[in-house]
Parts: structure tokens; sequence; C-alpha cells
């Protein structure tokens, strides 16, 4: 089976192009890091993945588990496994988490032919993924995101990602915005959650994020295409000599 | 707005209207038309003493010589009053049945069709139910039980036979029949509708509740409620209505008043799902209501909640009168609408005693290419020392159609009083739905949860038994045009 291919893969928003050519290979297990300067295409890239229809597909392929990613839509991906911690998780006022995570998680299960879960079952395994995450449980009252701030969300997208355990997670810059405590409360998270049977893609500016959640692979991003792949040294040679060199 | 979400909102299931049917049934109605001679027969046909009759025919000179409203935000065609008929009772109706054992059958499949089981075993526990078919109340639940508490719930053709003196006293005091057009219409021809009154320190132990149901064609249905909580009492009441699915338009005009006096407070919480016309406009159900509450007594306290959804198009205004010293008036909505209807919804909050306070929440969901007026007066008097109103609108435009307004007038004429007012309006926003959707929710189920979200400061004041079957209703209305 392939786990994630991207095979020349071609995007532009409202004509211009952001992603150019772009091939990447992602095996089952792995954690995968793309780091670049602001404008190297690596959030398109995210959003791609995802599903958004923002973004215009001009020629490529996607394959994740053997499907072709480009001919479903954001919840058919997620559906699929995909999730997406994002960089900015907008708020619902409203929309307590547990109804909407409960249904999130039936529609995955339909779609797998799995038993669904009812309520009650479901309210325990969210509490108690909460309390590992440190969530209180005056926290899961709130409104989705709602008045959180930038840690609370990002934790949120933790406990999300743990409650639906999608096999391949994307996390978009999701170390922009937290000072030092924040983020190691986050990564501490990850850690937590992230187990051998499920793939990662880290997507950052920083090599800050990649001390606390070690990737097998690093590449490096500019004007939509990777330049260059290595293994965590690369990422130690970017926080010295910044990306002017690639 | 993304090709994805045009293509969903189009592609709207247009038909969900689950309450669409007629029951086949003998009625007895009057003539087509409106004169002294159809109200004759009505006030016959309910055996009703000679001063409701003269009442009524007053009512009627008033009304000829009053021009429709205007005001509203709506465009409504021509009514022909000539062309309705103003009763309608199924036959077997002659004398109201005594017991459920002497209703027809079909009246009664109707409302366990409707989910409002009359059969005692059956009924909702804690709810008791006032039925209206058409012209006339059908059966009215747990009346013993209450009974034993003093507390007098029956229809109010029923209430002006044996409590002609509360009859007397509240009818017409809180909307004086010549208001305006509809109210004049309405006191001339009313049919049926509840009649409550709570004694002194009573609270009431259960939800009553009435559910209208228009049957019979090219009918109008001119409900009258009035329910009067004594001082100290408590009540909570709640009303729902649904009509078939016909191309023609039908009138619905009703005049609700409620009175609290002292410390007594009543809260009174609508569904209104009256059948809203199909996709291109056609028919539906005119709902032209009055009703207004009155705070009569020092620290009484009346709130209205109410979950718009259905009707062609809705011209309402619950309002409070706050008369008492310290009294409360709330006001609590969420109006959908959807394909070609027109709402035309808000409230009154008139301050006359001192300390008297008002909050005014509401949530319009515009959909299609429908119209959507939030209309809003808050006055205070010059004896209305230290009153206070919040207001909080918010409107939410869901598509390119559809159009939501909001006109809130304030007219203080006492120094002291406070106003505060907040109103927003915006798009469903994009990434919200991208969101949801990525989580693996469809684009239908986020756009029902968002809507559920953005309404759940209103929904949450209905009574519990109520709240769900509310969300589920908001859920069904946005399919008729949310993918």
């Amino acid at each position: 089976m392939i786990f994630l291919n991207i095979n020349n893969l071609n995007v532009s928003i409202d004509g211009k192009k952001i992603i150019d050519n772009f091939n990447l290979n992602i095996n089952q297990g792995e954690i995968h890091a793309i780091m670049g300067p602001n404008g190297s295409g690596k959030s398109t890239l995210a959003n791609v993945l995802a599903g958004n229809e923002d973004y215009e597909i001009i020629s490529g392929k996607i394959i994740f588990k053997d499907h072709n990613l480009l001919d479903l839509n954001i919840e058919e991906r997620a559906k699929l496994g995909i999730f997406l911690a994002f960089q900015y998780p907008v708020e619902i006022p409203g929309v307590n988490i547990t109804p909407f995570l409960h249904a999130s998680l039936n529609s995955k299960l339909k779609n797998q032919k799995k038993e669904e879960i009812d309520s009650l079952s479901f309210a325990k395994l969210l509490r108690k993924k909460a309390e590992e995450l440190s969530i209180s449980s005056d926290m899961l009252k709130r409104s989705i995101n709602t008045g959180f701030s930038g840690g609370e969300k990002k934790r949120y997208e933790i406990l999300q990602m743990s409650v639906l355990n999608p096999e391949f997670t994307i996390f978009d810059e999701t170390d922009s915005g937290l000072d030092v405590d924040a983020l190691k409360i986050v990564t501490e998270g990850i850690n937590k959650f992230k187990n051998k049977n499920n793939s990662y893609l880290i997507i950052t500016h920083y090599q800050k994020l990649l001390d606390y959640i070690k990737p097998d692979f690093v590449h490096v991003m500019r004007n939509g295409k990777i330049v260059k792949s290595g293994n965590i040294s690369l990422a130690s040679e970017i926080e010295k000599s910044g990306y002017k060199n690639f | 707005m993304n090709s994805e979400t045009i293509k969903t909102l189009d592609n709207f299931s247009k038909d969900k209207y689950k309450y669409g049917f007629v029951t086949e049934i003998d009625s007895i109605r009057s003539k087509k038309g409106l004169n002294e001679e159809t109200i004759k027969f009505i006030s016959k046909q309910k055996n009703e003493p000679e001063w409701m009759l003269s009442w009524r025919l007053d009512c009627y000179k008033k009304w000829l010589k009053m021009p429709q409203p205007e005001w509203a935000n709506l465009k409504i065609p021509d009514i022909d009053f000539q062309d309705i008929y103003y009763y309608s009772a199924p036959k077997s109706f002659k004398k109201k049945p005594k017991d459920l054992n002497e209703v027809d059958p079909k009246l009664i499949e109707t409302y366990n069709k409707l989910g409002i089981p009359l059969e005692e075993q059956k009924v909702l526990a804690g709810v008791a139910v006032d039925a209206v078919f058409d012209s006339v109340s059908v059966a009215t639940t747990y009346k013993g039980e209450l009974e034993k508490l003093g507390i007098v719930f029956c229809s109010i053709s029923e209430a002006v036979k044996t409590h002609p003196e509360l009859v007397k006293k509240y009818l017409g005091s809180v909307i004086p029949p010549g208001d305006h057009s509809y109210s004049a219409l309405n006191s001339a021809v009313f049919t049926d509708g509840s009649f409550v009154y709570i004694p002194e320190n009573v609270k009431c132990p259960m939800e009553l509740s009435t559910y209208f149901r228009i049957n019979a064609e090219e009918t109008g249905q001119f409900e009258r409620t009035l329910i009067i909580a004594d001082k100290g009492s408590y009540v909570s009441y709640l009303e729902g209505c649904t009509a078939p699915q016909r191309d023609s338009n039908q009138l619905h005009a009703a005049n609700v008043e409620l009175i609290a006096l002292e410390n007594a407070e009543i809260k009174y919480s609508t569904v209104q799902n009256w059948y809203p016309g199909d996709d291109e406009g056609k028919g539906g159900i005119y709902n032209f209501v009055t009703k207004r509450g009155l705070c009569k007594g020092k620290n009484s306290k009346i709130s209205w909640t109410q979950v718009e959804t259905g009707s062609a198009i809705t011209w309402k205004y619950p309002s409070c009168i706050l008369k008492g010293d310290n009294s409360i008036g709330e006001f609590y909505s969420v109006a959908i609408t959807n394909n070609f209807q027109q709402a035309d919804t808000g409230t009154k909050m008139t301050h006359i005693g001192k300390n008297t306070r008002s909050k005014i929440i509401s949530k319009g969901i515009s959909l299609g290419k429908s119209q959507n007026t939030y209309r809003g007066n808050v006055s205070f008097l010059r004896k209305a020392d230290k009153a206070r109103n919040y207001t909080q609108c918010d409107s939410l435009l869901v598509g390119n159609q559809c159009g939501a307004h909001t006109v809130p007038y304030i007219d203080s004429k006492n120094n002291s009083a406070i106003v505060e007012h907040e109103a927003s309006t915006s798009k469903i926003n994009e990434d919200q739905l991208y969101y949801c959707r990525q989580r693996g929710l469809s684009h239908e189920e986020a756009v029902s949860l968002i809507v559920n979200g953005f309404c759940k400061q209103v929904l949450q004041e209905l009574p519990m038994e109520f709240a769900v079957e509310a969300q589920k209703l908001v859920a069904i209305s946005l399919e008729g045009s949310v993918g």
C-alpha cells in the first residue's frame, strides 16, 4: 500500500503559482518536517492536503492509502484519516466540543463501517484524554476555541487529534504564537499521543519545535518545491545560518 | 463564498415540511366572507352569552374603519377578507366532547401524527396540552389534576361561559381591539385558543401548552389566548403550530394577552412551524400575530421566547408593558427564514414603572431569497426612573440572495434610563465550515452546528422538553436551503 505519495503537484491561487512540481513520499510510521521561509508554500501544502477549496490544482497526483486524494472533498479526506492541526484554529461560538467531536468521531467510525460510540462512552473518553493533556473540565464546557489563548487553542487541537486518532496528522506551524512554556506543553501532548502506526508532517519555520519532536526526515522548501532533504542535522544547519544557503 | 458552498446551498432538498398532510373530516363552516351574520354565526356555534356577541360586533365596527398596518418591511399581497371562511369545526363537535372517548378517532390520529398524543396514558409527562383544530379546542389534558390546585386551563370558549367575570375584566385589556386592524379583526371573529388562570401563590407544577393546527382549506384561524397569573404565582406556557401544505395562502391572526399581577411570573414560549410555502414562494401561512403582556403588579415578570421557522409571512412583536415597579420583561427570539419567506419580528418594551428592566436577545438567520427584519421599540415613560434595557440583535446570512435588517427604535422621556444596544450582522464563516469539515462533518452538519451555536443563547431559554425538539427544527429548516 502506498501511504502518502505526492507526485509533480502544481498549485496556484488567483493565478499565482504557489506549489511548483512538488514531490514527497511518506511511509507509515514516519515523521517528516518541512521547513522553509515565509511564502515558500508550506501552509498551502498543508491546506491542499486537507482539501481546502480555495486553491487551484493545476496538475499532479496525491495518493493516500491507495485513494486518489484529489477526487475527495474535505470531509471525505478527514474520514479517511487526515487531520490538520490548524495554525489559527477558528472560534465557533455556542458550539461545545463534546457534541462536535462526538459527531466527528462517529462520522469516521461510520465510514470505517465500525460501530458508533454512544454519548456516555464518548464523554468518558473525552474526559480521559483531556486529563492526560491537563485540560480542565471547565475548558471542555466552553465554546470551541472561543476566548482561548494561543496555547489553549493548540492544546485543543492535540486533544481532538488524540480522540480521533488519525493515521496522518499535519501540524501547520503549531509552534507559531506560542511561548516556550506553551510550546513545551503542546509538544509533550503530541509526544504522548504519537504512535508507530501513524505518520506526521510537521510544518514549521523554526527549528525549536524539532528539539521536542524528533523527525525522521527534514525537508527544506523554497518557492513551492523541496530544495533539500536530510535528517535532523539539516534543521540545525538552518538554525545556524538561515535559509539563504538554499 | 466558494463554489462548493454555493453548490450545496443550491442542492437543497426542498421538501422537508413533514406536517403538510390533510385530515379528511366533515366540517361545519360559516359562509364565506366577513359581515355581522358571520359573527353572529360564530357566536351562536359557541353558545356565547349576549355580552360576548355585542363585544364582537363593536370590534367588527372598529375594524371596518381601520386601514391595514403598513409599517412592516414586508411585501404583503392584498388579502381579500371576503374570500375567507372564518369558522370551521369538525361536525362531530356540535357539542364539545366530554372526554377523549367521544372525540373522533381521526382527530386523535392527527395529533398522534404530529407527535402530540392526547390519550392520558401517553401524554407528555409533565405537560398539559390544549389541542386546537381549526376553530375549536379538541381536548385538554391533565385538566382534573390542575383543578385541584385551583388552576383553570381550558379553551377560551369554555372560559367565556365558566369564568365570565375574569374574561370580561381582562379580555382586550392589554391589546385594545382598536390597537390596529388585526387586533380588531381577531376580536371580532376569534374562535378558539387557551385560557389560563393561576390563583394566588400557586406555582403551576407542569408546563401548559396549546397545539394549534390549521386543517380546513381557505379558512383563517383566529386564535385568542388569555393568561392571568395572580399575585405570587408562576406559570410556563408553550404553544406549537403546524398546517397542511397548500398552494394557496392562509391567514392566522392571533391575539395573545398575558397579565402578571404582583410578584407573578409568566414564561411564554412559542415554536412556530406553520407551512412556509414551497421553494418558489407558493402557498404558506400569513402569520399576523399580536402578543402583549402586562406586568401589572410590582416585581412581576413576563418572558417571551420564540422560535419562528415557519409561515410565508411572519408579522409578530411579542411585547411587554412594564407598569409595576421593579417589573421585568424579556424577549428571546430565533427567526429563520428560507426560500421566499419574509419575517418582520421583534418586540416592544414599554417602561412605565420605576426600576423596570427589559432584555432583548434576537437572532435572525436568513437563507435562500428570504428577508428577515428585527424591529424593536424600547420606550421609557416619564416616571420610569432608573429603568434599564439591554438589547442584543445578531443576524446571520447564509448565501448571497437573502437580506437581514435591523430597525431598533429607542424613545426616552426619563433622563435616568439606561439603554445598551449591541447588534451584529455576519455571513456564515467559510473558515468555520472548513474547520468542521476537516473534522469529518458534512457541509450540512457543519452549517446546522454553527447555526445552532449562534442560537444557543435563545434555545436554552426554552423548557427542557422542547429545547431538543427546537434544535432539530432548526436543523430541518436549514435543510430547506443549505446543502
